[in-house]
Formats: C-alpha cells, structure tokens, sequence
C-alpha cells in the first residue's frame, strides 16, 4: 500500500538526530513535527524569524504578533529566539541548518529540484525554498511517486523551471525511500506491501536497486 | 530646535515627500508585523506608478493589498504573492508587474543596500529562472550569482516601541523585514505601538538604532491574523 501522507511524515521523523536544527516546509514536510521520536531533541525553524518553534496556541495564547512561515498563529517553545529576515536566511544560507524537508512536483537524478513554478499556471513566487535548498546540509523531498495521472515525478531531467540545482540526497515518496547520487535514484526502502516492479514502473529517471530492499517501519 | 527628536504627529507629516514613481520598501511577513497607518496613508494620498519592496502584497482589502485598488503599485518586489485575487487580476492584465526575488535574498539585497554594498554573491537562484541573466562566478568549486543592493525612496517600517530619537524595538516575530527596511530607506518612517521617552528603552535591547530612522509616528493597530490556528484546529 502507498504511505497515506502522515506515514510520509512519520518516516521523514525517522531521519532526524538528536539536537538537529530542522527547517519543515508546508503540507507533508509540517506534519513531521507531529512525530519526531520521543527520545530525541529537534528544534524547529520558521524562516520568517523563530527557531524553536512550539505547537499552534490555545485561544488564550493567540497572538498577532506570532506567526510561523506559513502565516498560521503559534507559539515558541521554551528555549526559542526571535530575530529578524536577514538573520534567519544567514542560519540557512550560512548552513547551520541540519535539515531541510520540503515538496517537490519533480526531481531528478542529478539531484536538481522543481518545485515552486508551472508555466502557463499562476506564479505565485518561491518564497524561502532556493534558499532552503541552496543553504540546509541535508534536504529530504517528500511528495508522491507519481502524479494523479500517473506521470512518475523522479525524472532523468527536471521539465519545470528549477528551485535549485544538485541540491537534493534523499527522496521519500509514497512508495520509497531513494538516495540521489552519481546520477541515479537508489532504492534504499520500500512501503510496506509495495512491490518493486511498481516502484521500477513508477520512476523514470535511472533506478539502481542493489540487493534486498527492505520495508519501511512505520510506527 | 528639534535635535533627534522623531516625532511627528500627522500621517501627512509622516509620509510628506512621497511622490510618483518612487520605490517604497516594506517591513511586514504577510500581515504580521505591517506599517498599517502609513500603508492607509499611500492610499489616501493617490499616489502612482510605485514601485513596492515588500516580502508579500497583503491580502485584498488589506495591508499592502489596499494599494491595488487604485492601481498605485506599478511594481512589486516580492518572494511570495498568492494571497490576493486583485494582484492576480493585474498581474494578468499586464497592469502590474512583479519580480519574484527569493526571500533570503529579498532580505539581503534590503540590508545591503542600506549597509552600503552594492551587491554580493549568492548560491541562491544559480542554474534557476532567477540567476538568468545574472552574473555569475565560482568560488571554492561552487557557483553563485551577482544579486544587486535594494535602496528606496521611502522605507516604511512597523516597530513596538521607540523612544522620541527613533531607537525601535520590535515584538516577537513582527520583527521579520522589518530592521533591514529600516536601514534601506532614504527617508525612514517607522509607526509604532508605543512611544516612549528618550533614556526609558535599554540601549542594549534596541533592535533598530535611531541613526536609521527620520520619522516616527504613534500608530493605531488592527493587527488581523491572516491564518488563524490553535490547538484545537483550525
């Protein structure tokens, strides 16, 4: 069965260490923060300015003045510091940043990603991700194999205008998780019940699948 | 004799000068952290053919976004502007033109140019739409690209606090833009929640030194949220 998208994030948790500094992007990349290992220590950073993010207030809390990347009220976590655009981008572009997880519509085997801008589609800007993606150390995609009519989004050559180049090292999809090196997708696991074949069937850029690939853990 | 007092008292006094076809720069991070009175101010006086340096537009009917209804903004400097149907419309029509810059460089480019560096090097954008056209080199085996300083005709800044010299401090992620804005601005207006008497704020907690700033003004604020969540959902 492919991953729902929380089972995208509970993966993609599984990838952070402890004491990371982490940077999640909208939509899947978000809900990561729902299961970071309860062992383990990350703390969160909304480029707009906060690192150590905290969870959405209560109606109490609420304040104007606390908004995270996405423009959603929240709050900072004990230990949290504030400051201003320039400083937050310096973090990312200085790479002190440990990871960066975000959406993509495609990637390809040299790493290269697209993901904020479909021609003849309304263009609504790039916001802080070719920042992200030419600052973090490790960036994780996450998305689906495949689009909803079934065009494989792991290409040989990005087809839409570029968030960045030779950026990206890991993939999680709703069927795998794949490494991007020496211009190739390796398949390092598979989603519980998936098959190979769907996966091979499913990417269209160059696939190495050496030996057994397990199966994800999902917990 | 005024010496470095700030403060003026009309918004007509605030935002005198303003004339067509200049460049604004914007503090603000969607609505949170926006120069609400001076943005009204713009508004009222007609203003046209301006160019805005903002990270985002507003939404319509507020913030930035007011500025649209009359057809004043001319251009705008932004990573992210997909909150506004108007925006959208003018975009469209060709009435408005826009330049999608990536936010840490919008950030950059704002506190170079009132840093005095007229540009720098950046990874950010190389081998994408953004670095076409641009100078690029490589140091260290990498690639980056020439992104030039930002400098306005009028900086409009929203701070919490500043005392009558124009030291401003802000309030938790209101800060945003802000501070590089303030810097880049030939003449800088910043409206705030609260002035306070010169001496009162602790010069180590001024965000935003007063040798920055030409003109503050008492504001009063709507503050809206533009996505409301809490822990209970949305």
């Amino acid at each position: 069965m492919a991953l729902s998208r929380d089972q995208i994030a509970m993966r993609v948790a599984q990838e952070f260490k402890d004491g990371n500094y982490v940077n999640l992007g909208i939509g899947i990349p978000t809900l990561a923060a729902n299961y970071v290992p309860k062992h383990i220590q990350v703390m969160l950073q909304s480029e707009n300015g906060l690192l150590g993010m905290g969870p959405y207030p209560t109606e109490e809390q609420v304040d104007a003045d606390m908004i995270n990347a996405g423009k959603e009220t929240v709050t900072a976590a004990a230990g949290a510091s504030i400051f201003n655009s320039a400083e937050s981008f310096a973090m990312i572009r200085g790479g002190h940043v440990d990871f960066t997880v975000l959406g993509a519509f495609e990637v390809d085997v040299s790493g290269s990603i697209a993901s904020w801008m479909i021609p003849g589609k309304l263009i609504k800007g790039m916001g802080g991700a070719m920042d992200l993606v030419a600052g973090a150390k490790n960036i994780i995609v996450t998305m689906t194999h495949a689009d909803k009519h079934g065009n494989s989004k792991l290409l040989s050559a990005c087809t839409l205008p570029l968030t960045g180049v030779s950026c990206i090292t890991r993939i999680i999809t709703d069927l795998a998780v794949l490494e991007v090196k020496d211009k190739a997708f390796h398949l390092r696991e598979r989603a519980p019940g998936v098959s190979i074949e769907e996966i091979i069937e499913k990417t269209a850029g160059k696939l190495v699948i050496d030996g057994d690939i397990p199966e994800m853990t999902i917990t | 004799m005024a010496g470095f007092d700030k403060v003026v008292t009309s918004y007509a006094d605030a935002m005198h000068g303003l004339e067509d076809n200049m460049t604004i720069i914007a503090g603000g991070f969607g609505l949170c952290g926006i120069p609400e009175g001076l943005i009204a101010e713009v508004k009222r006086m007609g203003t046209k053919g301006l160019t805005v340096v903002s990270n985002n537009c507003g939404v319509d009917g507020f913030g930035l976004g007011v500025l649209l209804e009359d057809k004043q903004i001319k251009k705008m400097v932004s990573s992210y502007v997909g909150e506004n149907a108007l925006f959208e419309k003018q975009l469209l029509n060709g009435e408005l033109e826009v330049e999608l810059t990536p936010q840490g460089t919008l950030a950059e480019k704002m506190r170079a140019g009132g840093a005095g560096i007229p540009a720098f090097y950046t990874a950010t954008g190389f081998g994408t739409p953004v670095g076409e056209g641009k100078e690029s080199r490589q140091f260290n085996g990498r690639d980056y690209i020439l992104e030039e300083a930002i400098t306005g005709d009028f900086a409009i800044v929203k701070a919490w606090k500043a005392d009558r010299y124009g030291n401003c401090m802000y309030r938790h992620t209101a800060m945003n833009f802000n501070p590089m804005a303030a810097t880049a601005g030939k003449i800088t207006v910043v409206e705030v929640e609260e002035i306070v008497e010169v001496g009162e704020l602790e010069p180590s907690q001024i965000h935003t030194p007063g040798i920055y700033v030409d003109r503050v003004i008492q504001g009063s604020f709507e503050k809206r949220i533009e996505r409301l969540v809490t822990s209970k959902g949305v």
